[in-house]
């Protein structure tokens, strides 16, 4: 069984943690997922920098500027993680736009993410069905999941097929808007959510954009398996202290 | 018009187009697709927006035979005058529009990407001209360095937002576009400039644009009694006039298509926007196309004289006319633009702008014969230029 699945199903009220690879210094990548393990997140989104994030907010945008600044790239990112697996035991994901996966080969990508250990990889300007058409095969061959968003305006149908063709999964965001924008939960989102659960989806399903606190975090994780947490997180590595001690009590404020 | 040329109903064009975008965009051009045939194609529409290209655009615009220019050359020019419609350039005929496509759909705010500025200030335009709200994304940096076409766009009543992120200029400005129509799904329309970006867009905004390779027909026969010029030719950043110039001329095989590509300093001078001669495939602002980007898969930020024709990537339409060698792809750098501009001004006594001053380099690149006929697309003038003009041929 794959680490996603098995870490579904061994446990509930599941928190991810996104945070963009080389960010605040190159060499941060692995020591912050290591941390991370530590201080009890579940799962991690490893964002792969991109010089035009255009579904991202502020937060990670900035965060992305820095890396690439720093040198990052997925070359250098495949040599961080070439050793991750004797380090860390959870499910690993990768997280980026399509161009710089494009241009790496798709192929050696998925190969590459089958030989250090990374488990499933998102990467929100695939069209499901070019994935479907194209690249399935490849990501199967390897075995690394492919997770797709779905949002308030995801029709039933669409989100039914992702369901059924994937195998990690399912990336809810929670309102429109780009990453970091929004807090609180309007009546709207909680209509979304409930139609989400009564499709009775194969796939877990995890709700981000918007989660930044114990609050919102508890709250949503009421209507999914868990909670994804991007840009506060970000914002927090950005910020003056020791960062291991900070990721440490964010980390444990959060699942409180 | 159906042509093997234009998109499929996917969106593809051979191996490029299609819409590469988040789920969150999905809605939104999901909506456009539905709909942007059905209503451009009713009698209403076509009514409207022919009346305004009309009557505020003032076109038809002029197909001039260049007498002089066709002696230098030893063919004969004929310049389609984009450059004297309403705002001054060809950019207007796509924004009417796609804001009458927007009024239609109900939606009560207009957003924008700007390089420039002249895709702004025809937006701009457009808005004020319907009454709806307007904000244009324009990078921080081109705020700074297009001054008079912010002031033109705010006096039209526009918002003005600068983008501060990455280079802070065309390409970080579409981004910016872009995010906020994924926080704004529902009342918001983006009027985008050029033939790029996800699919409908390309295949829209060569429709609007198509209006020049259509009166460019029409306009050839009535002078020359002949129904095809040997040669259309025009400038390409993103490509809007280019699709413009060749759309109607797409399956007439007979009738060469030319699109030159401003190459700044030069192809290999890492100072260019010469797309297609770099010849990368990727994917940007939604569509997989020719791009330039560097071996990590990074957009590259381009360069070129010409604020209108440096942007990394290409419209999918003019990767697949490549792909096909239907067109045939030139590049001119910056100084040879120059040259042609204050040619062009001496021997006609009209002032391009910078973009169209690109395309008349196939003057001096291919040999036209004496007995041939090529029409060049005169896409805009050239009063936005006059700081680089007054700095490059010291007019001061």
């Amino acid at each position: 069984m794959n680490r996603i699945k098995q870490l579904f199903q061994d446990k509930k009220d599941i928190l991810s943690i996104y945070y963009t690879a080389g960010y605040p210094n190159l060499g941060d990548t692995v020591p912050i997922l290591e941390t991370l393990e530590k201080s009890g997140a579940d799962l991690v989104e490893i964002g792969i920098p991109f010089s035009d994030p255009l579904a991202d907010g502020p937060t990670i945008q900035h965060s992305g500027e820095t890396a690439l600044k720093n040198g990052m790239s997925l070359n250098v990112l495949f040599e961080q993680l070439a050793e991750v697996r004797s380090k860390v035991k959870m499910p690993l994901i990768l997280m980026g736009y399509i161009n710089t996966v494009h241009k790496y080969g798709i192929e050696a990508f998925a190969e590459k993410c089958n030989e250090v250990g990374v488990d499933g990889v998102i990467l929100p300007d695939l069209p499901f069905q070019v994935y479907l058409d194209e690249y399935k095969d490849t990501f199967d061959k390897f075995g690394v999941s492919n997770i797709f968003l779905i949002t308030p305006q995801t029709p039933d149908a669409r989100i039914k097929l992702i369901d059924e063709k994937t195998n990690g999964f399912i990336y809810m965001v929670s309102s429109a808007s780009v990453t970091g924008a929004k807090k609180g939960l309007s009546d709207e989102q909680l209509a979304y959510f409930d139609r989400v659960n009564q499709l009775n989806l194969d796939n877990p399903a995890l709700i981000g954009f918007g989660i930044g606190d114990n609050a919102s975090y508890k709250e949503t994780c009421k209507f999914a398996d868990g909670a994804i947490i991007g840009s506060a997180f970000v914002k927090l590595l950005g910020e003056s202290g020791d960062l291991h001690q900070n990721i440490q009590s964010f980390i444990k404020s959060i699942k409180g | 018009m159906s042509s093997k040329y234009n998109a499929d109903e996917n969106g593809n064009y051979g191996r490029f187009g299609g819409a590469w975008i988040p789920e969150m965009l999905q809605p939104n051009i999901d909506k456009l697709k539905e709909v942007y045939l059905d209503i451009i194609n009713t009698d209403k529409f076509q009514k409207e927006y022919i009346q305004l290209l009309k009557d505020y655009v003032g076109r038809p615009s002029p197909l001039y035979y260049a007498k002089r220019l066709s002696e230098k050359y030893q063919t004969n020019v004929y310049l389609k005058r984009e450059d004297l419609n309403h705002t001054g350039a060809h950019k207007i005929n796509n924004t009417l529009g796609q804001i009458l496509l927007a009024k239609e759909m109900g939606k009560k705010r207009i957003i924008a990407e700007t390089g420039a500025g002249q895709h702004g200030v025809a937006t701009a335009t457009a808005c004020a001209l319907m009454g709806l709200d307007c904000v244009v994304y324009m990078g921080a940096l081109d705020v700074v360095r297009q001054a008079p076409n912010v002031a033109r766009m705010k006096m039209l009543g526009a918002e003005v937002i600068p983008a501060q992120s990455g280079n802070q200029t065309l390409k970080d400005a579409t981004n910016e576009a872009l995010r906020d129509w994924i926080c704004n799904p529902e009342d918001t329309f983006y009027i985008i400039g050029s033939v790029v970006g996800p699919h409908p867009y390309p295949d829209m905004v060569a429709r609007f644009q198509s209006v020049i390779s259509q009166e460019i027909k029409e306009q050839f026969k009535e002078k020359t009694g002949s129904e095809y010029p040997d040669y259309v030719v025009a400038c390409v950043g993103g490509g809007s006039n280019a699709s413009g110039t060749f759309y109607h001329f797409l399956d007439d095989e007979q009738v060469k298509l030319v699109a030159v590509e401003a190459s700044g300093l030069g192809v290999d001078s890492g100072e260019t926007a010469a797309t297609i001669a770099l010849g990368d495939v990727g994917i940007i602002h939604g569509s997989k196309t020719f791009l330039m980007q560097d071996n990590d898969g990074q957009i590259v930020e381009p360069y070129s004289i010409s604020a209108g024709l440096d942007y990394p990537g290409i419209g999918p339409q003019h990767a697949h006319l490549k792909d096909t060698d239907r067109a045939i792809f030139l590049d001119a750098t910056d100084q040879e633009a120059l040259d042609f501009a204050l040619e062009i001004t001496r021997l006609e006594g009209i002032i391009p702008a910078m973009e169209s001053a690109h395309a008349f380099v196939a003057l001096n690149k291919m040999k036209f014969k004496k007995d041939e006929s090529v029409v060049i697309t005169m896409s805009g003038r050239g009063d936005k230029d006059m700081s680089t003009y007054m700095d490059r041929f010291n007019l001061k």
